[in-house]
């Protein structure tokens, strides 16, 4: 009943007939199906008219008719972070840093390999760090007294912190150095196997620290993550003979959702194997 | 596990579209391997746009398979649960993705401004159970 009213103007504009819309409300509801009776009386109505009067018409007509109007978008949600992860790699080409974003699970060694990574370039590269610790600034004690400039980004927020970096939050950080006198930066994501593989912050390489001590399951249960990452860093192989840890079936685990990643295996805490993660650092972007 | 940022992102874009008309339903296209979990993106987007003009609005999300492309073959096959990601047809390790990526705001259904002179129309939401009227919930 309420639609035939709504169609015998023509030219209704929705804001006029708000009182005939309230009216017939409940009808609608009783008639889900209401929507698609407006568009084959719009059809009827087709024929007289211009296409740009018709769409506007159609557009005015059916906000009036159901309250309601569906407005069309196609917005990537990651969109405005890769923009800012665009600019932040832009900022450090201008500057000649080459960055790389180092991932891991907690616990994995990753702050270990990055105290072993300073000392070793100490005096050779110039490098900065960005420190996405959650809450405290332990990482950054540990990292500090090796030649390195060191940005924190404390990414808690009383809830037990961000579980990722992203573009704006490197973007701050790189204003707390001075990017002309730097070679190398190290990001020091946040631990986490899920969320920060999704962010793109600028880097123009990823790495990820994985240690034996996980699992030779992770990269399957976790594919996003390996699948994102130039190299895989095998740490934690002075522990190898104490595990039952199958190096093949890892291997080939990861192989199954990135074949193209470069292994290294090392053990931060002894130094074994660093000399190759030292290598791949060095490589240019892209090699 | 960043749900709340992204209902964030979410919520400024789909403010800049509709330019405060309150809004009723906000259609997303996720893919599969976005790793965003549907049931924590709803509640967070609860509380993210509480006090603000999507306050009472829902999300619609329209969930995209994970498609694998070879490129030496081309097929293309849905990714599976095992989650390899070479070429299950010739074996290829040369493919790409060619869905289930996305993380998509796709389209937001607004009603007329003054709802209070309105009860809400019927539709979808009424099938998710929202009370007639909540479009200004307390």
């Amino acid at each position: 009943m309420g639609r035939f009213h709504r169609h015998d103007d023509g030219t209704v504009h929705s804001h006029e007939h708000d009182e005939g819309a309230h009216e017939h409300t409940h009808d609608e509801h009783d008639h889900a199906h209401g929507d698609h009776d407006h568009v084959h009386e719009h059809d009827a109505h087709a024929a007289d008219r211009d296409p740009a009067e018709l769409a506007e018409l159609i557009g005015d007509h059916s906000g009036y008719v159901t309250g309601r109007e569906r407005i069309e978008i196609l917005e990537d949600i990651y969109a405005e972070n890769d923009r800012l992860a665009a600019a932040n790699r832009a900022a450090l080409d201008a500057a000649g840093v080459q960055a790389i974003n180092l991932m891991s699970s907690p616990g994995s060694g990753k702050t270990t390999l990055l105290a072993r990574t300073l000392a070793a370039l100490q005096g050779s590269v110039r490098v900065g760090v960005v420190e996405g610790d959650i809450e405290t600034p332990l990482d950054a004690e540990r990292l500090s007294g090796l030649g390195a400039q060191i940005s924190l980004l404390n990414t808690g927020n009383g809830f037990g912190g961000e579980c990722h970096l992203d573009a704006p939050m490197v973007a701050r950080a790189l204003r707390g150095l001075d990017l002309q006198t730097l070679d190398l930066l190290l990001i020091e994501n946040v631990g986490n196997l899920v969320c920060p593989a999704e962010f793109e912050v600028g880097e123009h390489r990823k790495a990820m620290v994985y240690s034996i001590t996980e699992g030779e399951d992770k990269p399957l249960k976790y594919p996003v993550m390996f699948r994102s990452v130039g190299a895989v860093v095998v740490n934690k192989m002075d522990l190898a003979p104490y595990l039952d840890f199958d190096m093949d079936l890892f291997r080939a685990n990861l192989a199954a959702v990135n074949p193209h990643a470069t292994v290294i295996e090392l053990s931060a805490r002894t130094g074994d194997g660093v000399a190759a993660w030292l290598d791949w650092v060095a490589q240019p972007a892209g090699a | 596990m960043h749900e709340v940022s992204l209902c964030r992102q979410l919520a400024a874009a789909v403010t800049r579209a509709t330019g405060g008309r309150p809004v009723e339903t906000v259609h997303l296209r996720v893919g599969e391997l976005r790793q965003v979990v549907p049931e924590a993106l709803e509640y967070a987007w609860t509380f993210v746009v509480r006090g603000t003009p999507l306050d009472g609005s829902t999300l619609s999300l329209d969930h995209v398979p994970a498609v694998l492309s070879c490129d030496d073959c081309l097929l293309q096959t849905r990714l599976g649960p095992a989650l390899g990601f070479s070429c299950p047809a010739c074996g290829s390790a040369r493919t790409h993705l060619s869905s289930g990526e996305e993380f998509v705001l796709t389209a937001v259904d607004v009603h007329d401004e003054d709802p209070a002179d309105h009860a809400r129309p019927a539709g979808d939401d009424a099938q998710r159970g929202l009370p007639d009227g909540a479009l200004s919930p307390s």
